[in-house]
């Protein structure tokens, strides 16, 4: 691990100017993905800033019905809120079926939404990888693709976005509120947080450099039922070859997307409309365009099966 | 050769070997000089008071240090493990504040004024912690390198039960988890024993979660 200059944040504007302004700056909270990154040197930030003091861990309600969460709400204690779990269900069982307990229990929301991918070249710093040194081309497209994505990709990069939880938030159409270097304070939409890779594979979300995620805002609850199907090489402990979120309605409407097969939360909203014709209809055009590898063509298929499965047990 | 009546344990040996490691790895001069990208970066070194199994430790540690490099090499409480040191393997899990993690996967400066207590703080030879007890009784290893953490890692588990925390598992998000060995097997998967003893683990866990132990 490269050494660093390490400081705790006195406040979430002080911590975003802070990063703005220190060369090779990055926020620390939970640390189990940066820290992990950071021991195999694909990542070397040359300075952290500690934002765990940052009163950032609450949930609170919001006057439109919603809820609030802080961006250091860590996922076990998001999970098992009363309110999640009785009006967000597909949110506390998209975090059940991510990581382990260790993790969930260090985990913070932002930090989820902030997950680099696990595509093994990118992990693997002795292989070219795009994302992490542009330019250097990407060795999935001819090598180990199974786990990685095929729609949304390039030709410069087919990493999958990781997160369980960042598929319920986009499913929810969540909101990212943040703060800036300058102070001032925005709200992202979930659905432009993430951005597809392009020709530059490592600008991974809309956030400007030294921005800080203070919070995710919930809108009302939606009602309905709620499903978060999770396909995995093992039971437990996995990430998702594909994943399922859904929220279907007694009157047939309902939202789905998909985690495990983009480099983001997949859902298009145009394809829910077919939701009363079936998973066949949904998922020709959810994946309209994919391009899969030889071998993660598999994925079309299993998720046509997932969305069929739920879809069916929605109407048992 | 001469004879020698210095006699040493193999953990003090261990300890002793671990420590001209450390120095050898010691640069000549560890000034807390900022790190600058591109060049090469000196150790950035900085004093953290830790409180281990009650007692407080007033460290200078390089700021790369993990919790569970600590724990081991300077604190000399190597019963907390590495396994993989990537949040794989649970060897390492502790508890911060009564909640288990992975040792290996934090920062030891991002802990002051934590309560942090390892498998040397939950039980003593003389007194086994009930999960400790459990584990002899229902022979739950086989090498025993995996068992401070699937102990440690128990004892946040079952917290965590008793707080109604649910699991992928459970049935009904909104009820009381149940006791079940599913349960016991979802929320320990963060947990590995190469040697497979994850049969009679479950035992040992059931056993004190319903108060047999």
């Amino acid at each position: 691990m490269k050494s660093f200059t390490y400081e705790k944040a006195q406040s979430p504007a002080e911590a975003a100017a802070a990063a703005a302004r220190i060369p090779g700056a990055r926020f620390i909270a939970g640390g189990t993905n940066l820290l992990d990154l950071m021991k195999l040197e694909v990542e070397t930030p040359a300075h952290l800033i500690d934002v765990n003091g940052l009163a950032l861990d609450r949930l609170e309600p919001l006057s439109d019905g919603g809820l609030r969460v802080g961006a250091l709400v860590r996922n076990t204690d998001l999970a098992a809120d009363a309110r999640v779990r009785r009006d967000y269900p597909v949110l506390a069982r998209a975090l059940l079926a991510g990581a382990s307990g260790q993790l969930r229990n260090k985990a913070t929301t932002a930090g989820n939404l902030l997950q680099r991918t696990r595509c093994a070249y990118f992990y693997d710093t002795n292989q070219p990888c795009n994302k992490r040194v542009p330019g250097s081309g990407c060795s999935a497209l001819e090598g180990l693709s199974r786990p990685l994505a095929l729609i949304g990709v390039s030709r410069a990069c087919i990493a999958s976005h990781p997160s369980d939880m960042a598929v319920a938030m986009r499913l929810l159409d969540a909101g990212v509120e943040t703060v800036k270097a300058d102070g001032s304070r925005r709200l992202i939409p979930i659905a432009d947080f993430h951005r597809l890779p392009g020709d530059t594979p490592q600008h991974e979300s809309a956030l400007a450099p030294g921005e800080l995620v203070t919070a995710v805002s919930l809108p009302p609850p939606l009602g309905g039922k709620h499903y978060y199907r999770k396909v995995r090489d093992r039971a437990s402990y996995a990430f998702a070859l594909v994943s399922v979120a859904a929220i279907l309605q007694p009157d047939g409407s309902g939202r789905v997307a998909l985690g495990g097969v983009a480099p983001r939360p997949w859902r298009l909203e145009s394809a829910e409309a077919a939701l009363p014709l079936g998973a066949r209809a949904v998922t020709e055009q959810l994946l309209a365009g994919a391009t899969p590898t030889q071998q993660n063509a598999f994925k079309i298929p299993l998720v046509q099966r997932t969305l069929s499965a739920v879809l069916a047990e929605a109407q048992g | 050769m001469q004879a020698s009546n210095i006699k040493l344990s193999r953990r003090e040996l261990l300890v002793m070997s671990a420590a001209s490691a450390t120095m050898m790895a010691m640069p000549a001069v560890a000034g807390a000089q900022p790190a600058s990208a591109g060049r090469a970066r000196a150790p950035v070194n900085t004093p953290v008071a830790l409180r281990v199994n009650g007692h407080l430790h007033e460290l200078e540690l390089d700021t790369r240090s993990s919790l569970l490099d600590v724990l081991r090499e300077r604190l000399q409480l190597g019963g907390t493990k590495k396994g993989c040191d990537h949040g794989q393997c649970g060897a390492c899990t502790v508890l911060v504040n009564g909640r288990r993690i992975n040792a290996c996967l934090t920062l030891a400066v991002m802990h002051q004024g934590d309560e942090i207590t390892t498998i040397e703080g939950l039980g003593t030879p003389q007194r086994l912690h009930p999960l400790q007890a459990a584990f002899v009784r229902h022979d739950g290893y086989q090498c025993g390198y995996c068992t401070p953490g699937q102990i440690c890692s128990a004892a946040g588990m079952l917290a965590e039960i008793e707080a109604g925390i649910p699991s992928h598992v459970s049935a009904d998000l909104e009820a009381r988890p149940l006791l079940s060995a599913a349960e016991i097997r979802e929320r320990m998967s963060g947990n590995l024993c190469r040697c497979g003893a994850y049969a009679n683990i479950v035992d040992a866990i059931t056993d004190v979660a319903e108060g047999r132990a």
